[in-house]
């Protein structure tokens, strides 16, 4: 049990939180490339998800792009890769090393998330609504817009709430290819046998993904369009059901 | 492929020509590779294995006591939140550098999915079958064995298949402490620059799988006979 004092004083001593190689700069690094790709898959992601499920298509593009996403190992795209000549491990601006290779991967595997349950959304958009819609003289464009995004927001926000997650796991791994990120802290530790410090840069991983997840629980609930039931229980109940478990169920792949 | 085959010229895989695709490597290196592959396969069955043991008596306990349910999919998500390369070092203290490790890291993910599909799987069951069971004399174990878990079946069949391949995948990251099947070859591939050992591993990591997908699905489609010739259920 010595590890755990071990990580303890590596999580209190000031020199491994500063510098370059510091557990902050590493920190930021890892943030950084989070967002990136987040808002990179967000951008190829929702314009197919929602457009095909404004069509009423898209669904057996969405179960096989998250069956491959969960059975390629992210571990083993990354690895392909960083060996390849193209991206390869060369430094990509504030990314650092494979930081190229990183945000192709990481973008990769934010994508099943997004577009399923984006996709998912709109097409559970109920069709009186829809017909309501029609009967009200909305064109195409004002029914996307005014119903089905508004009524699809939760679900489509869950979906990238989960890519997040997903993305910030991803990133931890890229360390294991001696890529950017604070993952990088666990396999030193690891592979140079100082476990204490391994350890401690899993704790603060682990930490950090729990902050991500509660404030994106948040801002979902902030940002969400249309007010739901307060009762936990009854929303769970409805509607939102049959999604949930397809969400959660994507977001085991890292 | 057929130059390759030529009598003297050099090995695919050697340091010149370090192609991604090599047959000669295959065959060279054949028992590391089905160590690697038999090592994968079993800690993602234990795995499964044990988390289907868990996830079902956890799942029925959660569906009597509904505070006792919100708090383990509270659980649930704070585990798959949690990125596995930074869950198996926090394992570490407690069961060391060893397969044991990635196992249990790996059925605590598993557990997450199987514990929901299970629960999503039996309010699937509509309640009027339910109450025609009752109605019939069936007494609660009865009626959830008889009546319940069977048309649950397709729910958590789908929970399982997940839970499978994503265990499979994740069973790469156990190169960490130095079990993870596969991922060893993988993370070998990388340090050394090796592109054949890479592309082999990972090719044979997703065809495991496809493979036991195809299983489970096949167990599904002969333990629900029911469900053959009407078409599409769920």
């Amino acid at each position: 049990m010595t590890v755990v004092t071990d990580a303890w004083d590596y999580l209190t001593t000031a020199s491994s939180w500063t510098g370059e190689d510091g557990m902050l700069h590493l920190m930021e690094q890892q943030l950084l490339l989070t967002l990136t790709a987040l808002l990179l898959a967000m951008a190829i992601g929702l314009p197919i998800a929602l457009g095909l499920g404004h069509l009423g298509r898209g669904g057996l593009l969405a179960i096989n792009i998250s069956n491959i996403g969960r059975a390629v190992p992210t571990f083993a795209l990354l690895a392909l890769l960083v060996v390849a000549d193209w991206p390869g491990t060369r430094e990509f601006g504030p990314y650092g090393r494979a930081g190229l290779a990183t945000i192709i991967a990481l973008t990769l595997f934010a994508l099943p998330p997004i577009i399923t349950s984006a996709n998912v959304a709109i097409r559970e958009v109920s069709p009186s609504v829809r017909q309501a819609a029609d009967g009200m003289g909305m064109t195409g464009g004002q029914k996307f817009w005014r119903v089905e995004l508004p009524l699809a927001a939760a679900l489509v926000m869950s979906g990238i709430r989960l890519a997040l997650v997903q993305v910030w796991a991803t990133a931890t791994i890229a360390a294991l290819v001696a890529g950017p990120g604070l993952g990088r802290v666990i396999t030193d530790g690891f592979y140079r046998t100082n476990y204490g410090k391994g350890i401690a840069g899993a704790i603060v991983v682990a930490v950090v993904a729990l902050v991500l997840e509660a404030f994106a629980a948040f801002a979902q609930r902030r940002l969400d369009p249309v007010p739901r039931e307060p009762s936990p229980k009854r929303h769970r109940g409805m509607s939102a059901t049959r999604p949930m478990v397809a969400e959660e169920v994507d977001a085991v792949g890292h | 492929m057929a130059a390759v085959a030529a009598a003297d010229a050099p090995s695919c895989y050697s340091r010149l020509t370090n192609e991604w695709f090599c047959w000669q490597y295959v065959q060279d290196r054949k028992p590391e590779i089905v160590d690697a592959t038999v090592q994968h396969i079993q800690i993602t069955v234990i795995a499964v294995v044990v988390s289907v043991l868990i996830a079902f008596p956890l799942a029925l306990v959660a569906r009597r006591l509904p505070r006792l349910e919100a708090l383990i999919l509270g659980l649930s998500t704070a585990v798959y939140t949690i990125p596995s390369l930074a869950l198996l070092p926090l394992l570490v203290p407690f069961t060391g550098l060893s397969a044991t490790t990635v196992v249990i890291g790996l059925s605590l993910y598993a557990l997450t999915i199987l514990v929901r599909s299970i629960l999503e799987g039996l309010r699937s069951v509509p309640a009027d079958v339910r109450e025609s069971a009752t109605g019939l004399g069936y007494g609660t174990t009865r009626r959830l064995f008889r009546v319940e878990l069977p048309l649950a079946l397709p729910v958590m069949m789908a929970g399982l298949r997940v839970a499978t391949v994503s265990t499979v995948a994740l069973t790469t990251v156990g190169t960490l402490v130095s079990y993870g099947g596969l991922g060893n070859l993988i993370n070998d591939g990388v340090r050394t620059n090796f592109r054949a050992e890479l592309m082999t591993a990972s090719i044979i990591c997703v065809g495991l799988a496809v493979v036991l997908d195809l299983l489970i699905v096949g167990s599904q489609w002969l333990l629900t006979p029911w469900t053959h010739g009407r078409g599409e259920t769920t």
